[in-house]
């Protein structure tokens, strides 16, 4: 069964269903895909090879003794390192975390464990969440499995090349202005920010609170659904989790149908700074989706542009204090420690020598935004674009069921290219951030190569609070439609990467 | 129109506990200058009688039951710290030697 690594979690789970492969034969065959491929794509921070055959091993013993099993029970995964996963290395892409083995698990990974899903290891971000490439990270950048020389989007970067690379078929992500969907675009792979509060924050290393999402990372558009219905539900150790039913997002993937549905294209997000080629794959979805039954509209969002700069208050106002907990004192990295400098002094050194330059960079800014005599004329001004924001989605959704754009303005990038200019680097996440603001659904799925350079572009739908199921559902349609015109989901375009050994 | 200085720069990182080298401070003084005049466009449409969001839900305070649960154990809680004696975290001295 050397293709193993080829199925999609659905089709995995039919085969332990029916005992055609078990769970180690599936897990082991990731591993070895893993030490094939990893050492040029860089996904991973860690494998974690014996607790993961350990975990299969036990899949398949229950199974065997006739256990009822959920239908991710058996399926690897990759987890992006900020989330807890007890005993089990976790650093947040950080040198300041190096080493540190949590002592509880998040309640995302307690629940997967629940679920039966094998955890594969711990997959490479952007240091604390920070950036829109991985090459943030201080372990050194993934590199894109369509092409080793691209970014890989971030700042989930190692999950989405993890799904894109096959070295697992689903992957946790956690999205705090994009850092799901983006990378789904620009890897070819789908990715979903649930609705904020739908997933729990608890155990999630921190980046910006009212807008950190987990959220699920796959290949196709069902294997997304079953691992939100996974991880999704209210959690009493998350005040902001919402207590609601889990909105029927894998009956919607199944589904796969825009027969009526109205579909609402943001007319801001387009044009001046678009690549031509992001823009007609684009066109060619709404079009697509307009010839299976979808009503499409054009519908404005005019605040919309100023997401972004609200979100680059926001964001680092709340990651300034949220990181303020690395303080060399209950966890990670300690510098000099020498009986005669100061708690303070100390601080300040093990900061200096933990944090990278982005992380700097938004702390200060944090820093400043939030300084007296300043909270006003920023924080609280980025405050105001946020209610502007929420009143253009509630405006638009009055008129339409779903919002659409593409995913990113441009496809990967080259590695290095972006990295000292903070707001080019920024703009890759213009589309994403508005959803995060509001705290609404929504997901980026492929929508084909563009003509320049041959890299994927992602398709992005937006869709009410707790309205999840939309989103899979105008996603699980064009990945069909699509499926049809390419023989396969987008995936199968892309080059076999060169394995090594 | 410089919104940020080098000094105050310095200033930024003393309080965010960061002893920047002078080499990152020459580096991050003009881009945080050049990011602060950037995202001050959201004044241009922040109007007065707008309120601000703080947080995308309605929330309203969230209590539990007051029932023990289940805790970290003492070397739970100590296991990833830097220092720790007789069951606690050791830190630097922090207080000065006039205090």
């Amino acid at each position: 069964m050397s293709d193993l690594t080829r199925k999609t979690a659905a089709e995995l789970s039919d085969l332990m269903t029916s005992g055609q492969a078990s769970s180690v034969e599936i897990t082991q065959a990731h591993l070895d895909r893993i030490a094939a491929v990893d050492d040029a794509v860089h996904a991973f921070l860690y494998v974690d090879t014996e607790g993961a055959l350990e975990q299969a091993r036990s899949v398949d013993e229950r199974r065997a003794a006739g256990e009822e099993l959920g239908p991710l029970a058996g399926v690897p995964l990759a987890l992006k390192d900020v989330l807890t996963q007890q005993d089990v290395p976790t650093t947040a892409g950080s040198r300041i975390l190096e080493g540190w083995r949590p002592p509880y698990d998040a309640t995302t990974v307690a629940r997967l464990k629940a679920a039966g899903v094998v955890i594969l290891g711990k997959t490479n971000m952007d240091e604390f969440a920070m950036g829109s490439s991985t090459e943030n990270s201080a372990y050194g950048p993934t590199h894109n499995p369509w092409d080793l020389d691209k970014i890989p989007g971030g700042s989930g970067g190692g999950s989405a090349a993890a799904v894109a690379a096959y070295e697992a078929p689903l992957a946790i992500g956690t999205d705090t202005g994009g850092s799901i969907r983006q990378p789904g675009a620009v890897t070819g792979t789908v990715g979903v920010k649930p609705t904020y509060g739908g997933t729990s924050r608890y155990g999630l290393i921190a980046l910006a609170s009212s807008l950190d999402t987990p959220g699920p990372c796959a290949r196709t558009t069902l294997d997304a659904a079953l691992l939100h219905e996974a991880i999704a539900g209210h959690d009493p150790m998350d005040s902001t989790s919402i207590d609601q039913a889990v909105p029927p997002v894998v009956a919607a993937a199944r589904r796969a149908s825009v027969e009526g549905t109205r579909i609402g294209v943001v007319k801001e997000m387009g044009g001046e700074g678009y690549q031509p080629g992001v823009e007609a794959r684009f066109h060619e979805a709404v079009e697509l989706l307009t010839k299976l039954g979808a009503e499409v509209t054009e519908v404005s969002c005019p605040h919309f542009q100023y997401g972004l700069p609200a979100y680059y208050l926001i964001l680092p106002s709340e990651a300034s204090s949220n990181l303020a907990k690395f303080d060399a004192m209950r966890f990670g990295l300690r510098v000099g420690d020498d009986g005669e400098l100061s708690a303070e002094e100390v601080m300040a050194r093990t900061r200096e020598a933990g944090f990278g330059a982005e992380v700097k960079r938004r702390i200060m800014l944090g820093t400043y935004a939030l300084s007296s005599g300043y909270y006003d004329a920023y924080y609280g001004q980025a405050q105001k674009v946020r209610t502007l924001i929420q009143r253009d989605f509630a405006r638009a959704y009055e008129q339409v069921d779903v919002l659409v754009s593409p995913s990113t303005p441009t496809t990967a990038f080259r590695i290095g290219e972006r990295v000292d200019d903070p707001i080019a680097m920024y703009m890759n996440d213009l589309c994403t951030i508005p959803s995060n603001l509001a705290g609404n659904a929504a997901g980026s799925f492929p929508a084909g190569l563009a003509d320049e350079d041959g890299l994927p572009v992602g398709f992005h739908v937006m869709a009410p609070v707790m309205r999840d199921d939309l989103v899979y559902q105008v996603g699980a349609a064009l990945e069909a439609a699509l499926a049809e015109q390419w023989g396969g989901v987008l995936m199968t375009k892309a080059a076999e990467l060169e394995v090594s050994r | 129109m410089s919104s940020i200085t080098r000094d105050e720069v310095a200033h930024l990182a003393r309080l965010a506990r960061i002893e920047l080298t002078d080499t990152e401070l020459d580096h991050l003084a003009p881009q945080l200058d050049l990011i602060i005049g950037w995202v001050a466009q959201v004044s241009d449409v922040a109007a007065a009688d707008i309120p601000p969001t703080s947080h995308s839900l309605p929330l309203t305070n969230v209590m539990r039951p007051d029932e023990n649960v289940e805790c970290l154990t003492p070397e739970q809680a100590l296991a990833g710290a830097p220092a720790a004696e007789q069951q606690r975290f050791r830190v630097p001295r922090i207080l000065t030697e006039e205090a």
